[in-house]
This record gives C-alpha cells, structure tokens and sequence, in this order.
C-alpha cells in the first residue's frame, strides 16, 4: 500500500479483509475507532443508566434483575460494591475508550489527511497499529467487568493506597490488574496515533496549506496531540509504580500503618498523595485532550452553518494553545482537601482562574459567529449550538470549584459530577454528534435522517439538562459522588424526589440515544445517497475529494490551497462560500 | 442586522512548487519554506519526548518520596561507573560512524557501528551484573524505597536502551547490505539520536541516583 502515498498513486483493489478491516487507510481506521468507541459508549452508557437505577430506588427489590446478574444483584438488590464498580467502570470507559477515543482517534484519523490535503497519515503500517493496539486495550479493559472477583473499585482516578493493595476491596485484585494494563495498552496506542497527528499535521499539507490556513479542527487536533504526548507517559510512569507496589512489594503509594483483616501491612513508608500529584498532572490535560477537539469541530462545524467566518481565528488558535500551556499547571485544583499545602492550593486557583479566560475568549467567539447568522438549523449545526451551550453551563461551575475556598464545601459532591459531566463529557459528545451528522456524508457516501436527527437532538439537549442541573441543587444540598443510597442518609432524604426525576430523565435521555444509533446504523446502508462532494457548502478540503473518498483521497492532482477555510458571505460574491481551492484570480475579477 | 465579520484573511497565490523528491506528499506550507525536519526526524523526537516524560514522572517520584522520613539510601553498585563509562564510549562509537557515512567512509561507518552496538550491549550485560551486586549485598527490589527506585529506572531505562541496540543492528544489517550512503542515511541518523538521548538519559539517572 505503501507506493499509493507517493506521487503516481497505484490503485490495486484489495480484499475486502486488507480494506476494511486490515487497512492502514487512514479512513477505514478513523471509522474503526469510530465505531468501537461507539461500542464502548453502549456499555459505559448501561452502567450510567444501573447507577441511576440504584440511585432513584435503592431499596426496590427486582426479581428481575437477580436473575439476570445473580452475582451483582443478591436477592434482587444491587450489592453496594457492584454500584462502586459501575461508578469506576462508567468513568474509565467514558473518559478514556469513548471521548478520548472517538475524538482523537476517530475524528482525528479522518480527518486529518483530508483536510490538509495529503493521501494518508505519515505512518499508516504505525497508525492501523494504534487502532489494533486500542481494541485490545478496549477488550481488556472490557474484561474487567467478567472476572468472579468483580471489577475494580477505585474511581476512574484509581487513588492510591486503595488501588496499591490488592486484597483492599474483591475488584482491586484482578480487576485493578486489568485496569492498569488496558491504561498502558491505551496509552501505547495514544502515542502511535498522536505521532502520526503531529508528524502529518506538520509535514504534509498540501500546497498553499500554511499553518495559518489550517481549519480550527486541525488545530485543535495537533494541540491534543502534544498535551497527549506530554501527559500519558506520566500516567504511564505512575501506573508502573502502582503495579510494582501491587506486585513486587515496594511501597511507593502504601504508607506504613495499614491494617488489613486485622493485621499490619508488609509496605511502608510510601506516599498516597504522590499518587493523586502524578495522576492529576495528566488527568486535567486528559481533560482538554478531550474538550480540544471538541472545541476546534464545533467551530468548524458553526461556521459552516451560520455561513459566516469563524469570528477571530487567530485568537482561536492562541487560546487554544494558552489552554494546553495552563492545563499543566492547574492539576493541583482537583486536591484542594487532600491535605495538600493551603499555599499551593492558592496558586493552583490562581491557575485555574487564568485558564478561564481563554476558555471565556473562546466562548464570546462562538457568541460573535453565531451573532446575526442566518443560521442553518441542520442536526450537526445544532449540535454544535449545543457544545457552545453545554461549555458555558460546565464551564461557569468550574469558576466555583477552581476557587478553593468554595470547592472545599463542594469537594466530592453532586455539584462536582453536574460540573465535570457538562463540561468534559456533555459538551464533547455534542461535538461528537455534530461531527458524526456533518462527516457521516463525507464517510459513507450517505446522510444521516434529518428529521431523526433533530429530534435526536432536542431529546439529548433536553434530556441532559433534567439530568444535570439537577445535580448542582442536590450536591449544595450536600449529596455526595460515588454513594451507593443516599437514603441512608437523613439530611438526603427529603432530596430523593430529585434523584428519581434525574433518573427518569437518563432513562429518556438512554433512550433518545437508541435513535441516533438506529439513524446511523441505518443510514450506513440505507440513507439517502450523497450525490456531490460538497452537499453542506463548506469550505474545507475534504468536500473536494470524493464522497466517500477513494485510496488516495484526491484522485489523481493534490489540492492546491489559496484562502483560509473561512470564506463564508464574502461579499460581491454569488456563493455564500469560496472553498479553499478556489484561486485569487477569480476573486480578483469583482 | 449586518453580518458581524471579525477579520478577513488575504487571498494569495500558493507558495512554489517544491523539488519532485517529495513526491505527491504536498508541500509544507508557509511559502518557500520546507519544513525543517523529516517525517523520520520528528517520529523519533516525538518517541524521545514519550520517553523523556515517562522518566520525567518517575524522577518526580522519586524527588517527592527522597522528602520522607522512611527513605533509605542504598550503597550503589561500583559497576555503574563503568557501566556509564562503556555507554559513553558507544555514543561516541555511533557518532563516529554517523560522520565516517558523511565522508562517504562505508567501511568505518560499519565497523564504528558494530562497536558502538557491542558496547551498548555490553552496557545492558554490566547493568544486569549491577543487579547481581545489589542482590548479593542483599539489597532487593522492595528493600528501600531508593532500591526500588533504582531496579525500576535503570530496569526500564535498559529495555529502552534494548530497543536501541535492536535498531543499530537493524541499521547495521542495512549497512551490510550497502543499502546506506552519504546521501542517504537517515536510519543511522535517527538511530544515533535515539542513542545519545537515550545515554544522556542515563547520566542524568545515575546522577539523580547518586546525589540522595
């Protein structure tokens, strides 16, 4: 395959195992990632949906559901440490296999090759090395949740000196185990793909394509894949400590006085806290690996259906990269009551304060190009509406808790999980679905139920809301995360009304989501064919290939590149917009 | 209302076309300007910056826990010295092979890299003999807090160095094969980058070892 990357691009047709699941085409791998993300997203999604059950109705007795898992359901009731390791499950799963997954390396792996103008990544051997490397990690990771000791109990964060004893709880055996290999397996993959993003990004585009013609997404991409790899080889370095403190007896998270089962600990000496330092220096810039992307698509992505340029790209891109600069130094915010020095805790709020203003620049931008729009209300425009909407709800709650005086109150509360889920998890799947809606064209050949689409989007945007804007009242009100039945607590009760509304509104929610992968599966196969290359009128270099591209992307000629991609609404001219092949010339006649 | 339009950018003609030897990749940009690195150039920098952060995190580690009051120092292996002494002269070895291709020296370039390859080997043979010390001073991995630190750096440090030692023989066998040149040599370019990162990474190991 590797002759169709130079100039005189020979097609020979391939089996259908070397081009669709063998591939180191770029777009097949990107759609691999896509979908097994999407895989991954069901099962995160079911546990979320088992932790609401038990949250809304914690004492209900389901013959049922003790049939189907006797194991986690013991008489009909969930066991309080089965609901812990949905708690963990749902986040590594969410975190790591659906968002930095879908985005990174779905999007990214599409996306990347042909909106710049190239033919594939640099790598594509190293690239379909990453997807395989990933599935394992997914399979192990997946694993996790079928061992008879349970999966494991920890928290996504894995905190130390629970994570570091293996007899600390059924899951931190086995189950911790395997959450560490399919960390190390993700990352080994991360680093694979975000060498083939930046090592493309940089050296492969095509004529004319300057760093400064680059589509926001591009961007966005390139700077996650450095934060990637600056941050996952920390998570690395601290997950084999971990390991050797599970295995091979040192003591680097297990300090000395633990009793286990009534008897003293061998470790000693170790450290917890050195744990939550190492995890949260790559676990806030985990964050904005996922929200980048995210941000760059939906950029992207409104700009073409307010027809209208993105309102100041170049502040865009600076503050893109002002945030992956501070991301590095806020992580103390996620420790202001771990018994970390109150000094530091100052500084780190500090940090975080000031990584607010390039978000908030960000935000007034969005504001700026929809401001006066005529705006084209399609599926993946309005999904991009509600990123916007959903960062600012996550974002404003993030000036409470980055303040540490307040997030004292608010630490490990209700109000943290309506914080995090909006803004890192709620407002990139919105991403998520604009790109899906806005590429799938450009990916199948077809397009995705219109109609389906929007209502897809006003049961989702509704529906997260009933979910999360409750949380902020009920975790004032002083629920706290990761409780197996807040009716245990007196001062929750006369909350629980709350609960049961959240619940009802994820079953809904849950529910919507069944319509979008009805729309896409269907659409795969039967959804009304894209007859042009550029059916939204968008800009950009991938509305010039073929729909769906062919090996090669291009045909026989690379694009030559003469504008930015944000022509839209030039004035004096006939089309609302001028791709980014379009030469000065024709403009020069106006 | 009137459309709210920031800023727009000028259109212009695209840069000129580059030399044909990149091929159908595209050019890189900014007019005239090819970018700096090869793709070859930056994979490798990209994968040492992995490494550096990976031993950036674990050094972090072991500058935060040299603070508590349970750390011990160890007595560490006299074999070191030598150990570090045999992997500088590798470097240099590679280095000279990188300039004999240069001056198109096909015979020095194989014969400096085969010695550069040995001592690193002989490197990896001196540390795990290092380990033996340790073991028979009776110093194991969860002794101290510094021994664990110590089996756990240089034990990774040494599968990266491993990978290294694979790729100079990879590079070698090509060598071998006169399939390198002075116009054409990037595999032992990447390769003697990679090795000297990777030896001063080791200095810096043995140093921050050295000074608890």
């Amino acid at each position: 395959m590797s002759e169709s990357h130079t100039g005189e691009h020979v097609h020979h047709e391939l089996g259908f195992w070397r081009k669709y699941v063998f591939s180191t085409d770029h777009k097949i791998i990107g759609i691999q990632y896509l979908i097994t993300a999407m895989s991954m997203a069901v099962v995160g999604g079911t546990l979320s949906m088992l932790m609401r059950y038990q949250l809304a109705w914690p004492s209900m007795i389901s013959p049922t559901l003790g049939k189907l898992m006797p194991d986690a359901f013991a008489g009909g009731v969930m066991k309080p440490e089965f609901y812990v390791s949905l708690v963990t499950m749902h986040g590594t799963i969410m975190v790591f296999f659906l968002f930095t997954a879908v985005l990174t390396g779905g999007f990214g792996n599409f996306l990347i090759p042909l909106q710049i103008g190239a033919r594939d990544m640099a790598f594509p051997f190293l690239n379909a090395l990453s997807y395989w490397v990933f599935l394992l990690s997914c399979i192990v990771i997946f694993s996790a949740l079928f061992v008879t000791t349970g999966a494991p109990l920890g928290g996504w964060t894995s905190y130390a000196p629970l994570s570091a004893i293996p007899a600390a709880g059924p899951g931190q055996g086995t189950g911790v185990t395997l959450w560490i290999t399919a960390i190390a397996l993700f990352t080994a993959s991360g680093l694979m793909g975000g060498l083939n993003y930046i090592t493309t990004i940089l050296t492969m585009r095509t004529r004319g394509m300057s760093m400064m013609r680059l589509p926001l997404t591009q961007w966005s991409l390139l700077i996650t894949a450095i934060l990637a790899l600056l941050a996952f080889p920390v998570l690395l370095a601290a997950g084999i400590l971990l390991m050797f403190d599970r295995m091979g007896g040192t003591s680097f998270f297990v300090p000395a006085g633990i009793i286990m089962n009534q008897m003293p600990i061998e470790h000693s000496g170790g450290h917890p806290l050195l744990w939550q330092h190492l995890f949260w220096f790559f676990g806030h810039p985990e964050v904005y690996i996922v929200v980048l992307p995210a941000m760059g698509m939906a950029s992207d992505i409104l700009s073409t259906f307010c027809r209208k340029p993105i309102f100041s790209y170049r502040m865009m891109v600076y503050s893109m990269i002002a945030i992956a600069v501070l991301s590095f130094v806020v992580w103390g915010h996620h420790m202001f009551v771990s018994g970390m020095n109150p000094f530091l805790g100052s500084v780190f709020t500090l940090t975080t304060l000031l990584i607010a203003v390039p978000s908030a620049i960000k935000t007034f931008n969005w504001l700026g190009t929809v401001w006066g729009a005529r705006i084209r209300f399609t599926a993946a425009g309005l999904f991009a509406i509600g990123f916007v909407s959903m960062f600012v709800s996550g974002g404003l709650s993030g000036i409470f808790l980055g303040t540490s005086a307040a997030d004292i109150q608010l630490q490990d509360t209700y109000f943290v999980v309506a914080h995090f889920h909006l803004v890192m998890a709620i407002a990139p799947l919105f991403a998520a679905f604009g790109g899906l809606y806005f590429w799938f064209p450009k990916m199948f050949g077809r397009f995705m139920n219109e109609t389906l689409g929007r209502i897809h989007f006003w049961l989702t945007f509704i529906g997260v809301y009933c979910v999360f804007f409750p949380m902020h009242i009920i975790g004032i009100g002083g629920q706290m995360r990761r409780i197996y039945d807040p009716t245990q607590y007196m001062f929750l009760v006369p909350q629980q009304p709350v609960n049961v509304f959240i619940s009802i509104a994820a079953f809904i929610l849950g529910a919507g989501q069944l319509i979008f992968l009805f729309n896409f599966l269907f659409s795969i196969f039967a959804g009304k064919r894209v007859l042009e290359r550029n059916p939204w009128h968008a800009t950009t270099l991938e509305w010039t290939a073929p729909t769906p591209p062919g090996h090669g992307n291009f045909g026989e000629e690379l694009p030559v590149v003469y504008r930015w991609p944000f022509d839209y609404s030039v004035p004096g001219e006939k089309e609302d917009f001028i791709p980014q092949t379009v030469p000065a010339t024709v403009v020069a006649k106006q | 209302m009137p459309i709210l339009v920031e800023e727009r950018r000028p259109v212009g003609p695209p840069p000129p076309i580059k030399p044909a030897d990149r091929g159908g990749e595209g050019d890189f940009g900014e007019s005239g300007s090819a970018f700096p690195l090869s793709k070859g150039q930056i994979g490798v920098w990209i994968l040492l910056t992995a490494i550096i952060m990976l031993f950036a995190g674990l050094s972090s580690a072991y500058i935060v826990l040299r603070g508590v009051p349970s750390w011990q120092n160890i007595e560490l292996p006299s074999l070191l010295w030598p150990n570090t002494a045999v992997l500088l002269l590798s470097s240099v070895a590679v280095e000279l092979s990188r300039r004999a291709i240069r001056r198109n020296d096909i015979q020095s370039m194989k014969s400096w890299l085969a010695v550069g390859g040995a001592l690193g080997l002989t490197f990896l043979i001196g540390q795990l003999a290092a380990w033996r010390q340790l073991v028979n001073a009776g110093v194991y991995l969860p002794s101290t807090l510094q021994s664990s630190f110590f089996y756990i750096l240089s034990g990774l440090h040494g599968l990266h160095l491993l990978g290294g030692v694979v790729a100079l023989g990879i590079v070698l066998v090509m060598a071998l094969r006169n399939r390198l040149t002075s116009l054409r040599y990037e595999p032992l370019k990447l390769c003697a980058t990679y090795w000297h990162v990777l030896d001063g990474l080791w200095v810096y190991l043995f140093l921050l070892l050295l000074l608890s």
